[in-house]
């Protein structure tokens, strides 16, 4: 009898074992991954998958020394990240899974509807400190931006900054909804957050990235036409030794529920 | 009377295993403190070994480029595009031309790399030639023996430019910059003004219950203040940054309303039951003779309360208002949602400050373990500590005074 339970015991773990799925990357794609692990599990009640965040870089380095099986990520692989990977004999594949927009957004009142990304690293960065000299009001500019922690924060710092670092006197919040908040109770105030955060407290302004000559609202429709330039895609990597499983559970994240999904929290669908 | 022997022998062997099951409780937490402040200070301590630019990374100039070295500072400046000519460094009248590891695909497609990435030193090395004003920031495996530019020497972080350090940008790259200024002006800024705030209001709360309201009163208020302590500083946090912050940016008509006043008016709050409930004690340990003998002499209460019972209970009031201090400096949560989180030297009250226990919070998650970061951090846990071991030893003195 305690020979049957310990059997069953192993073979359960081994079964277990078998299906166990680890997921392992950005906190921007943390609640995407959740979602999706959890309807699928409805779907196939044996497959038992661990997601969990810590960022983009956690989880290459974890596909790197094999304690994931895939590493989801807020960026594309930076080349020396590919690098080292190559080195270790683990070529990679990527795929896209869904799109990530950034808005930035004014209070309602600001006169402001426009900026081009030269403008606005110029915000960002402290040399234009006034509204006046994008063409607002005679208003002092108060910068919002995100905690050093949050993918956010580099990715705007990539996209709008080029790596450039934010100016000293920025606030920085500890989350999103503080950015809305803010962003909507000081007349001077600009942020930024995700196209899925936008809410009528905030107003979000169309942005250049040809020196003005074609402004893009940020919007779920021209996120998805790729025609609003601050986006990001999200993906998930995958190398030689990761489970068949876990391609299954990639197919499902890439059909059609699973998109309708990437839609509901807020991502743009890649189909 | 009888006494059972055995009974006598069980009552003695318990009372000896409780004695001891006390001193190894009170060995443990002793030893458990100790543990946690060399940790502490072991990890904070690894940061002034540590080179000021990325670990395994280099900056490459070109050869015929005069400039050995950069500060931390300067190659900040450089990268972020503010200092554009060599000139302004010391060298040649030069445009800067900035060259990180993911710009190698502007400069050279990615089949003339090689499928193993082999011949990327080499390309490295031709597009630092080839450009005079180059300045690269590269990873150090990548430079073999052939290359031909020049590697600058890197410094290392020193005490002075922590504890000297006007800018806190900690995932700067190249060079973070850690400097301690703006966080600690930050957090005493705002700790003093609480205590400004917090004091008035707690000695007069003090005063009343334990002087003038009657017992009925007393009652209802006490349990209330008492509920103020148990109130989730998160929840002060919220009712700050949705009540106070946009009140605070109408009255004094700011540009932003997240800032110091802000936290200092959040944690005054919370420091009030602190001092209320320590001072009151003291207040009421007035000797009753003393009272007396004043009221004896014509005194009327109210002279009485301040010649007599004031000066009689000051050592435990000033206990009161540092313990209050203690409390005020370690708060983290209210803070990192009202304060603004700006690190910059602040030059009044009405602007956003950052502290050190909102700095530590909202950064050592993503701050990779055992980095120059994580070390930087655990180095303002410290600094953290010292300040609190400061209070704690003036709150002991002053008690020891009292009682002399």
């Amino acid at each position: 009898m305690k020979k049957m339970i310990c059997m069953i015991a192993i073979l359960t773990l081994l079964g277990g074992m078998a299906n166990a799925q680890k997921i392992k990357g950005s906190d921007t794609v943390l609640p995407l991954a959740q979602t999706q692990a959890e309807s699928y599990a409805k779907k196939h009640p044996k497959a038992n998958i661990t997601v969990t965040g810590g960022g983009s870089g956690v989880g290459i380095s974890a596909l790197m020394d094999g304690t994931t099986d895939i590493a989801m990520t807020s960026r594309k692989m930076k080349f020396d990240e590919k690098l080292k990977l190559k080195e270790a004999g683990k070529p990679v594949t990527e795929t896209l899974i869904a799109y990530d927009a950034l808005a930035v957004v004014v209070h309602p009142s600001n006169k402001i509807s426009k900026l081009t990304r030269e403008q606005l690293e110029a915000i960002f960065t402290g040399k234009i400190t006034n509204w006046k000299e994008v063409g607002g009001d005679d208003m002092k500019i108060v910068v919002y931006s995100r905690e050093t922690s949050s993918g956010t924060y580099e990715f705007f710092k990539e996209s709008i900054l080029k790596n450039k670092n934010y100016v000293s006197s920025a606030l920085s919040m500890p989350a999103t909804g503080a950015i809305i908040q803010s962003v909507g109770q000081t007349k001077g105030a600009i942020g930024y957050v995700g196209l899925a955060y936008l809410c009528p407290e905030v107003k979000a302004i169309s942005i250049s990235y040809d020196q003005g000559k074609n402004y893009i609202a940020p919007s779920f429709e021209t996120a998805k036409n790729q025609s609003y330039p601050v986006i990001r895609p999200l993906f998930f990597y995958t190398t030689k030794g990761t489970p068949a499983s876990a391609n299954d559970f990639i197919d499902y994240v890439l059909s059609e529920t699973g998109q309708k999904q990437v839609k509901e929290i807020g991502y743009i669908p890649v189909k | 009377m009888y006494i059972n022997p055995m009974k006598n022998g069980l009552k003695k062997f318990t009372e000896a295993i409780t004695e001891k099951i006390l001193l190894f409780s009170s060995g443990i937490t002793t030893l458990t403190v100790i543990l946690i402040v060399i940790f502490l200070f072991k990890e904070g301590m690894g940061l002034f070994s540590s080179p000021d630019i990325e670990e395994g990374y280099v900056l490459a100039v070109n050869q015929e480029n005069p400039i050995n070295q950069l500060t931390p500072e300067e190659s900040m400046e450089v990268f972020d595009s503010k200092i554009t000519s060599w000139k302004e460094l010391g060298g040649k009248e030069e445009d800067i031309l900035v060259f990180r590891l993911s710009d190698v695909t502007n400069y050279a497609d990615e089949t003339s790399l090689g499928d193993e990435f082999q011949f990327l030193p080499h390309v490295l090395d031709s597009i630092i030639t080839v450009n005079p004003g180059i300045i690269a920031f590269i990873p150090q495996q990548y430079i073999d023996s052939t290359f031909t530019g020049k590697i600058l020497n890197n410094g290392h972080i020193t005490a002075e430019s922590f504890f000297d350090g006007k800018y806190w940008y900690p995932t700067a790259s190249p060079s973070p910059l850690f400097g301690l200024l703006p966080l600690i002006s930050g957090t005493l800024w705002i700790s003093l003004f609480a205590i400004l705030i917090a004091l008035p209001f707690g000695l007069a709360v003090a005063i009343y219950m334990a002087e003038l309201a009657n017992q009925r009163t007393r009652k209802i208020i006490k349990p209330i203040i008492e509920l103020l302590a148990g109130i989730p500083s998160v929840v002060y946090g919220f009712f700050g940054l949705v009540v106070l912050v946009p009140l605070v940016q109408k009255v004094f008509n700011l540009p932003v309303g997240e800032s110091g006043l802000v936290g200092s008016i959040i944690l005054a709050i919370m420091a009030l039951p602190t001092i209320i409930t320590v001072a009151e004690d003291a207040i009421r340990t007035t000797p009753r003779s003393m009272r007396e003998a004043s009221l004896a002499l014509g005194a009327n209460h109210w002279q009485t309360i301040y010649k007599v019972v004031l000066p009689y209970s000051m050592s435990g009031i000033t206990a009161a208002a540092v313990l209050g201090i203690g409390r005020a400096i370690g708060e983290t949560m209210a803070v990192l949602m009202v304060s603004g989180n700006a690190a910059i030297i602040p030059s009044s009250l009405l602007e956003p400050m950052r502290t050190i226990p909102a700095t530590i919070a909202a950064e050592l998650g993503e701050a990779p373990v055992g980095g120059i970061h994580y070390k930087a951090l655990f180095l303002l846990g410290c600094i953290l500590f010292i300040l609190t071991l400061i209070i704690s030893i003036s709150v002991e003195l002053i008690n020891t005074r009292k009682k002399a």
